[in-house]
C-alpha cells in the first residue's frame, strides 16, 4: 500500500507540475509538450485507480491524436513570438476571459462532486476494483443499454461539430491542377504514345 | 520494503531479459533487410563481416558510438536530444504486453491491445519532435509529412483492431490468441490482414510509403540533422517498431504462439519458436516489399488511408458485426 501511494503521489504531483507549467511556461511548444506530460500522467493515475481502458483511450485519444493536432497548429502557426502581448499591455482580454472560464469550471466541479458525495450508491472507484467483471465490460454493459440514448446523441454532436468544421474551411479553389485517379490508371500505349511524321519547318500540333 | 525491493530485482531482471534478445534481434533483422533487398537486386548485400556478414550491424553500431554528436547552432537543444531517446523508448516500451507462449509475457495485462496502440500512437511524437527542433526546412517537412501520414493510418488500424476484437470478446492478447485455437483469422478476416499490414507499412515509415525520408526530395526526412548515435537511436527504434507491427500482426491474425496445426510433429515445437517464425515471416514480407514496390506519391497516399482503407474497414466491420450476430456466434462474456 506505501507503493501504491508513493506512485499517486508521483504522478499527481507529476499532473500538477506540468498543468502550472502549461500556463506559465513562455514557449507555446513547451507549453504543449507539458500539456503532453499532464495527460500521460493523467492516465497513469486513472490506471491506478483500476480504470485500464479510461487510462488507455485517454492516452490514445488525447495523446495520440488532439494534442498531435495542438502540436501541429503551434508549429505552423508560429504563435511563440506573440507570447509578449499575450498577459502584459493594453489589449490584454485573456485574463476576464480566463477567469471567468475556471471559475465556471470549478463550480461544475463542485456540483459534480457535490452530487457524488450526496448520492452514495453511485459506483465509485472501491466497487470498480471489487467486481470480477473487467473494466471495459462493465462500461459497455452501462453504455449501451442505460445510456444509448445519451451516447448516441453526443456521436450526433460530434458528427455536426465535424461538418461544421469542414464547412467553414471549405473554399472551391478554381485553377488548381488535380490528377484524375482513373485516367492515370486507365491510361495504356495504345491512347498515350503515337507517332507521327514530323515535316520539316513544319512543326507538330497535338491537340490534348 | 525489503519484499518491495525483491520484487522490484526480479521484474528488473525479467525486463533486462527481455530487452536484451529484443536489441539482438532488432540488429540481425537490419542485417536480414539489407540482405533480401541485395538478393531481390541481384547484389550480395553486407557479406564480409562475420559469417554471412551477420556482424555487420554491430560494426556499423560502434562507428555510430565512435562518430561525433552534432547538434545544430540554431537548434532546440533539449527537445533535440529527447527525440530520439522518445522513439527509442517507445519502440521498446511496447514490447512489455507481446506474449511469447502463454506465460512467457512480461506483464499479462486487461487491457493488452489498447496498450499496444496508444504507444503506437505515441511513436508519432519522436518523429514531430525531432523534425521540429532541428530547426531547418527539410527534416520539418519530413515531420509533418510523417506525423499526417501516422495518424491517418492510425484510425483504419483502430478499426481493424476493432473487428478482430468483435470476433474475441476481450482485450487481453493472450485471449487473442487462445482464440485462434479453431482458426485462425486471417482466414475470415483476410481482406482485413490485407489491409492491416500495408497499414503497418504506412505506420512505421516503410517504403512504399516512406514519403517522411524520401530522399530525392527531402535529403533524409526527420533525421536530416542527426548524426552518432542519435541517428542510430532513430534507426534501431523504427526497427524495433517494424518488429512490433510485425508482432501485432501475427497476434490479431496469425494465431500468435499457437502452432500451424495441433498435430504431432508440429505442436511438440514450443511456443515461442511458432511466435518468432510468425514474426520472421511478416518481416520477410516487409523487407520484400521494401525491394519491388515504388514509393507512393504523398496525394495517393493520403487516398489509399482515408477514401479506400477507412470506408472499407468500416464496411467489413459492420459485415463482420451483422454476421456474429445473425449466425449467433458473438462471443460470450463470462460474466
Amino acid at each position: 500500500m506505501i507503493v501504491h501511494s508513493i506512485f499517486f503521489y508521483f504522478f499527481s504531483l507529476i499532473a500538477i507540475f506540468s498543468s502550472l507549467m502549461v500556463i506559465t511556461s513562455r514557449s507555446t511548444i513547451n507549453s504543449v509538450f507539458f500539456l503532453i506530460l499532464d495527460f500521460i500522467s493523467v492516465g497513469c493515475l486513472f490506471i491506478m485507480v483500476g480504470a485500464e481502458f479510461l487510462g488507455m483511450i485517454l492516452l490514445i485519444v488525447y495523446v495520440g491524436a488532439v494534442a498531435v493536432l495542438f502540436l501541429f497548429v503551434v508549429m505552423m502557426l508560429n504563435v511563440a513570438e506573440q507570447k509578449q502581448s499575450w498577459f502584459i499591455g493594453k489589449k490584454s482580454t485573456h485574463i476576464p476571459t480566463g477567469l471567468i472560464v475556471s471559475v465556471l469550471i470549478l463550480l461544475e466541479l463542485l456540483v459534480v462532486v457535490g452530487g457524488w458525495k450526496y448520492k452514495e450508491d453511485i459506483m465509485s472507484s472501491g466497487t470498480l476494483l471489487l467486481s470480477e467483471i473487467s473494466n471495459t465490460h462493465q462500461l459497455g454493459l452501462v453504455m449501451y443499454t442505460d445510456y444509448i440514448l445519451y451516447f448516441q446523441l453526443a456521436g450526433i454532436v460530434l458528427l455536426l461539430a465535424m461538418i461544421g468544421a469542414i464547412l467553414l474551411t471549405f473554399r472551391e479553389r478554381v485553377g488548381v491542377k488535380k490528377q484524375s485517379y482513373l485516367n492515370q490508371i486507365s491510361r495504356n500505349p495504345s491512347n498515350a504514345v503515337a507517332l507521327i511524321e514530323v515535316k520539316s519547318n513544319q512543326g507538330v500540333k497535338l491537340d490534348d | 520494503m525489503i519484499g518491495y525491493l525483491e520484487i522490484l530485482g526480479q521484474e528488473v531482471y525479467k525486463i533486462i531479459f527481455l530487452l536484451v534478445p529484443i536489441l539482438v534481434t532488432v540488429a540481425m533483422i537490419v542485417w536480414l533487410d539489407r540482405r533480401v533487398w541485395g538478393l531481390v537486386q541481384k547484389r550480395k548485400g553486407p557479406n564480409v563481416v562475420g559469417p554471412f556478414g551477420l556482424f555487420q550491424t554491430l560494426a556499423d553500431a560502434l562507428k555510430y558510438i565512435f562518430k561525433e554528436i552534432i547538434i545544430p547552432a540554431s537548434a532546440n537543444k533539449v527537445v533535440f536530444i529527447l527525440a530520439p531517446i522518445v522513439t527509442m523508448t517507445l519502440a521498446l516500451v511496447a514490447w512489455a504486453v507481446i506474449p511469447m507462449s502463454e506465460d512467457l509475457v512480461l506483464a499479462n495485462i486487461n487491457v493488452g491491445i489498447l496498450y499496444l496502440f496508444a504507444i503506437s500512437s505515441l511513436g508519432v511524437y519522436g518523429i514531430i519532435m525531432g523534425g521540429w527542433a532541428s530547426n531547418s526546412k527539410y527534416p520539418f517537412l519530413g515531420a509533418i509529412r510523417s506525423a499526417a501520414q501516422m495518424v491517418s493510418y492510425e484510425v483504419s488500424i483502430g478499426i481493424i483492431i476493432i473487428n478482430v476484437l468483435l470476433c474475441v470478446g476481450s482485450l487481453n492478447l493472450n485471449d487473442i490468441v487462445i482464440a485462434q485455437k479453431e482458426l485462425w483469422y486471417v482466414i475470415p478476416l483476410f481482406p482485413m490482414f490485407v489491409i492491416f499490414f500495408i497499414s503497418s507499412l504506412a505506420e512505421t515509415n516503410r517504403p512504399p510509403f516512406d514519403l517522411p525520408e524520401a530522399e530525392a526530395e527531402l535529403v533524409a526526412g526527420y533525421q536530416t540533422e542527426y548524426s552518432g548515435m542519435m541517428y542510430a537511436m532513430f534507426w534501431l527504434g523504427e526497427y524495433a517498431n517494424i518488429l512490433l507491427m510485425c508482432a501485432m500482426g501475427s497476434i490479431l491474425f496469425l494465431g500468435g504462439w499457437l502452432p500451424l496445426m495441433d498435430i504431432y510433429p508440429l505442436n511438440i515445437i514450443p511456443a515461442p519458436i511458432w511466435m518468432i517464425l510468425k514474426i520472421l515471416f511478416l518481416f520477410l514480407l516487409f523487407a520484400l516489399i521494401k525491394a519491388i514496390v515504388p514509393r507512393y506519391r504523398y496525394d495517393q497516399l493520403m487516398r489509399l488511408g482515408w477514401k479506400i482503407f477507412l470506408p472499407f474497414s468500416l464496411i467489413y466491420l459492420v459485415l463482420t458485426a451483422s454476421f456474429l450476430f445473425y449466425f449467433d456466434k458473438l462471443p460470450k462474456v463470462n460474466i
